[in-house]
């Protein structure tokens, strides 16, 4: 078993596919010579060229719209958004390009293309730089939205979504590229779509994916002591959405915490609770709860931003609340 | 045998050939226009009449195996690249049958073995996947050139500079036509183009430019023949600005108010068609010949009116295939 950094776990996915694969490339601003501006794509312009690992200007609908142009006629791209806050230049190209192009063409042109990149809140980067976008993604059908939280996740799913024939929203947590994790020395890829339970318990079911996973466990191994037994569902991928392990995980505990780093209003999470009323409503000993980032803009205020994320503190006040 | 025909007589049937395609591109779309009006065609209808020679002239500079990559109005594209006139319709009226099994309509023709790579529904927001296609030759080290057609309104957005720019630096083989027809929508150009030649704009990008009238079939094969043949030596981009007109509205929805009589009248002067037609007459060509041409055209327009009308619509089943691909 390796020990790798988040980081190095998708770096290490991107070169094993391309290595196996000439029409996979990468591209986006700063991936080759700066050797990525998080150093995911460290070393890969050495290992495969300009030609497959392609610095392009500051112009994310420009090289989206390339991306989903060239996976037309066959290619495989990844393309890269420095952050995904920058991906809403480029949101024409991935909701009425690529998501859209197989069903508008009758079948016709299917999108092996994965969009990746930094996502998350925190870090005082303030209003701009710091957003969670993975409910608007997950809205849009077409799309498949995935969210790993580990560095084996990372390695797994990065390589089922580059093998994958849809466009995929890769959202990577800027907060844990520098995590390590275990990570099997032995290719292997992850399902997209299937969730898992990082934690077996029976009190409470925690919801939850990305970087609020370690929220999620943190809070759990400190509930432990009070013996307190939390089950974590890492969720991994929103779409497609394993309903089957929430809906089990919500029978065994009847109680259920969804922790999301975005925003309340017509965030994912209120798709999960919706969900879950709709199919496990007799086995809930209590309503749905949600912990999510405050429904403001973030503030680069220290004490504003620390009141605005979601963090340890609340996942567990909102537990005892949900125990009492 | 084709090359035991003298030369001016090829080049007669060859005038002869892009008549046939510009009177089939306007049948075509008076048929539509018909079936609109009687509730028959759904959503937007953006008719191609009046600009025939710049999409049979830009594509017959193509071979088989260059793209195509094309807007909203996208009949006329479709039709020079030779797609079947019955799918085409059958698209039209929502049918299975149709070019994208229904799923697509009047603005999303696609053709994937024609090479002919959609019609897209957001103004501009294609020319950077055509230069994406574009990308892909030059990645496979293919000799194909994609042309991509778009209207002067298209030059005002983000994709268009970011498309030209990320064309330019890359040297990928693309033609951007233009095609100028004075109106985004009910916006004539002077009151949207700072400057209102658009090709001038491939100077902020150093890369080839040109600027035709678009009424002439021949000219604007020739010309964008000489663009092709650019892309295809590896040179990069050209710009080229074809200027045009639509005889109709934006679309079937708009009455044009926003234009005059006078205006649309001395364009209608310089009707594409009727050029090529006086110019067979002049070369020898029977009228009766070309009168016949007219009438197989419309018992061809009929006809793929009947196999729409008489088409199944596409089976529920269909709803929720296409969201995905299938698996490799």
């Amino acid at each position: 078993m390796a020990i790798l950094t988040y980081r190095e776990a998708l770096n290490r996915a991107m070169v094993e596919e391309m290595e196996k694969d000439p029409s996979i490339y990468l591209m986006g601003e700063e991936v080759g010579h700066y050797q990525g501006a998080y150093k995911v794509s460290q070393g890969m312009l050495e290992r495969f060229g300009e030609a497959r690992v392609i610095d392009t200007p500051i112009s994310e609908n420009g090289f989206a719209g390339v991306g989903v142009g060239s996976a037309m006629v066959g290619l495989r791209p990844i393309i890269e958004f420095m952050t995904w806050n920058f991906s809403l230049v480029a949101i024409d190209q991935i909701i009425n390009s690529a998501a859209k192009m197989n069903y508008m063409s009758g079948g016709q042109f299917p999108m092996p293309i994965v969009f990746r990149g930094a996502g998350g809140v925190g870090g005082r980067l303030g209003a701009q730089h710091s957003q969670a976008f993975e409910s608007w993604y997950a809205h849009v059908p077409g799309l498949k939205v995935i969210a790993p939280a580990t560095p084996k996740d990372a390695y797994g799913l990065l390589k089922s979504s580059i093998r994958d024939n849809n466009p995929t929203i890769f959202i990577e947590s800027e907060v844990l590229y520098g995590v390590k994790g275990e990570v099997p020395e032995e290719e292997f890829s992850i399902p997209l779509g299937k969730a898992e339970v990082k934690r077996k318990g029976t009190d409470l079911t925690i919801v939850t994916w990305s970087r609020a996973f370690l929220f999620a466990e943190e809070a759990a191994k400190e509930l432990e002591k009070e013996g307190i037994s939390i089950e974590i569902l890492d969720l991994r991928s929103l779409r497609p959405l394993d309903e089957t392990a929430i809906l089990e995980s919500v029978k065994k505990t009847n109680k259920v915490l969804i922790i999301e780093e975005g925003w309340p209003v017509a965030g994912f999470g209120a798709q999960i609770a919706y969900l879950i009323q709709k199919n496990a409503f007799d086995y809930l000993d209590h309503p749905v709860e949600r912990v999510t980032q405050r429904d403001v803009p973030m503030s680069y205020a220290a004490n504003l931003e620390r009141e605005t994320l979601p963090n340890v503190e609340r996942v567990i006040q909102s537990i005892r609340e949900i125990l009492k | 045998m084709v090359s035991s025909i003298p030369k001016d007589q090829k080049s007669i049937l060859e005038l002869r050939e892009f008549y046939r395609q510009m009177v089939l591109i306007r049948k075509f779309e008076e048929a539509a226009a018909k079936a609109y009006s009687v509730g028959k065609i759904g959503g937007f209808l953006h008719l191609y009449i009046g600009q025939e020679a710049v999409g049979v002239g830009s594509i017959a500079a193509l071979t088989p195996l260059d793209y195509i990559v094309s807007t909203y109005r996208d009949h006329g594209h479709a039709i020079a690249r030779g797609l079947p006139i019955n799918a085409l319709m059958a698209e039209l009226f929502g049918k299975g049958t149709g070019i994208s099994k229904g799923n697509g309509g009047s603005m999303h023709f696609f053709d994937k073995n024609a090479h002919f790579m959609g019609g897209h529904g957001i103004v501009g927001g294609h020319i950077s996947l055509a230069a994406g296609i574009a990308f892909a030759s030059k990645y496979k080290k293919e000799n194909s050139v994609t042309i991509c057609f778009f209207g002067e309104g298209a030059a005002n957005i983000g994709s268009f500079h970011e498309g030209l720019n990320l064309a330019a630096i890359w040297k990928l083989p693309v033609v951007f036509i233009c095609e100028n027809n004075h109106y985004a929508m009910g916006t004539p150009e002077y009151r949207a183009l700072a400057v209102k030649d658009v090709s001038i704009r491939a100077v902020a990008y150093d890369i080839a430019r040109d600027h035709i009238e678009g009424d002439e079939v021949r000219k604007v094969r020739d010309h964008v023949k000489v663009a092709v043949e650019r892309a295809r030596r590896g040179e990069g981009p050209t710009l080229i600005e074809v200027s045009t007109y639509r005889f109709r509205g934006h679309s079937m929805s708009d009455p044009a108010k926003y234009r005059t009589k006078e205006e649309l009248e001395s364009y209608k002067q310089k009707d594409p068609l009727h050029r090529a037609r006086t110019e067979l007459i002049q070369a020898g060509v029977p009228e009766k010949d070309l009168d016949q041409l007219d009438q197989e055209i419309l018992t061809q327009v009929d006809d793929s009116y009947r196999f729409a009308e008489e088409s199944p619509e596409p089976p529920l089943s269909q709803l929720y295939q296409h969201v995905y691909a299938e698996d490799k």
